[in-house]
C-alpha cells in the first residue's frame, strides 16, 4: 500500500486552492540500477471530487516528476466541503484520500 | 407480405435501439475513457496531437504557461499552466524533446478554475507545448525551458 496522499484545500474567497502530494516513484523505465533498466512504474491518472462530484480529472505519463505535486482551483467551494482525490498506477494500484476545505487566512 | 415487411421494421428498431445504447454504453466521456496509450506511446508531439485528434489547434495568446527559463534540476521543472479562454475543458501538455512527449491531459468541470500546477521530468532543453480544448476546438502555445541537468536517465 502506497503511503497517504498529504493534501491541502484552503479557501480564497469562494474558490478553493488545493494542492495534492502523492508518494510514488513514478519510474520512466530508463533509468538503470546495476545495470538493469527499473521497469516502468508511474501514476496514470487522477480524479478530484468536491463533495461527490468529480471536478478535476487528469491522465498522465512517466514524465510526471517523482512524488508528484498537482494543485487546481475550484470555483463555489465553502469551508467544510470534501475533496476526495483517488490515483491508479500502471500496475493497478491506487488510493484514495480525502481532507475538508479550510477557510483561508 | 405484410407481415414480413413489419417483422424486417421491428428487428431494424431493434437493432438501431442497440445501437444508440452500444455508443452511448461505450463512450461515457474522455473523463472516463481509456488512458489513451497511442498517443502517451507516440515519440514527437506532432504525433502524440494526431492520436488525440488535436492535430489542428491554433495559436493562441490566452493561455499563459509559467515555468522556468532556466531550470537547474530537469527532474523537478515546476510548471503552472493558465487558460483565459472561455469555455476550456482541458489542458493537455507535451515535453517536445521528451523520449516521450505526451505528458498528461487535465479536465476540468463543474466549477474546477482551467489552471493547473503540476511538476514534471525535462531530458533536455526544450519547448513545452500545450494545448487548450475549449467550445470544441483546440488551442495552443509554447514556452522554451532550458535545462542544465537533465531529468531522465540517471
Amino acid at each position: 500500500m502506497a503511503d497517504p496522499m498529504k493534501i491541502r484545500a484552503t479557501l480564497q474567497g469562494d474558490v478553493a486552492d488545493v494542492r495534492v502530494l502523492m508518494a510514488h516513484p513514478m519510474e520512466t523505465g530508463q533509468r538503470k540500477q546495476g545495470g538493469q533498466a527499473v521497469p516502468l512504474h508511474f501514476i496514470q491518472s487522477i480524479t478530484a471530487q468536491l463533495n461527490g462530484k468529480t471536478v478535476f480529472s487528469a491522465d498522465i505519463s512517466q514524465a510526471i516528476s517523482r512524488n508528484p505535486v498537482f494543485a487546481f482551483k475550484v470555483k463555489g467551494a465553502k469551508a467544510g466541503d470534501k475533496i476526495v482525490i483517488t490515483w491508479k498506477d500502471n500496475k493497478g494500484e491506487t488510493r484514495t484520500d480525502e481532507t475538508t476545505v479550510r477557510a483561508g487566512s | 407480405m405484410q407481415q414480413t415487411r413489419r417483422s424486417v421494421m421491428k428487428a431494424g428498431g431493434a437493432l438501431g435501439l442497440l445501437a444508440v445504447l452500444g455508443s452511448t454504453l461505450l463512450k461515457p466521456g474522455r473523463a472516463l475513457a481509456a488512458w489513451n496509450k497511442g498517443a502517451f506511446e507516440a515519440k514527437s508531439a506532432i504525433d502524440a496531437m494526431k492520436a488525440l485528434g488535436m492535430s489542428n489547434a491554433e495559436d493562441s495568446k490566452d493561455i499563459v504557461i509559467r515555468a522556468p527559463d532556466i531550470a537547474e534540476n530537469g527532474a523537478v521543472v515546476p510548471i503552472d499552466v493558465t487558460s483565459n479562454i472561455p469555455g476550456t475543458t482541458s489542458i493537455s501538455v507535451f515535453i517536445e524533446k521528451n523520449p516521450f512527449p505526451y505528458t498528461g491531459t487535465f479536465d476540468f468541470s463543474q466549477g474546477a478554475v482551467p489552471f493547473v500546477h503540476l511538476r514534471a521530468k525535462l531530458g533536455e532543453s526544450t519547448p513545452v507545448r500545450v494545448v487548450v480544448a475549449a467550445g470544441g476546438k483546440f488551442y495552443t502555445a509554447a514556452k522554451e525551458v532550458k535545462v542544465t541537468i537533465g531529468g531522465c536517465g540517471g
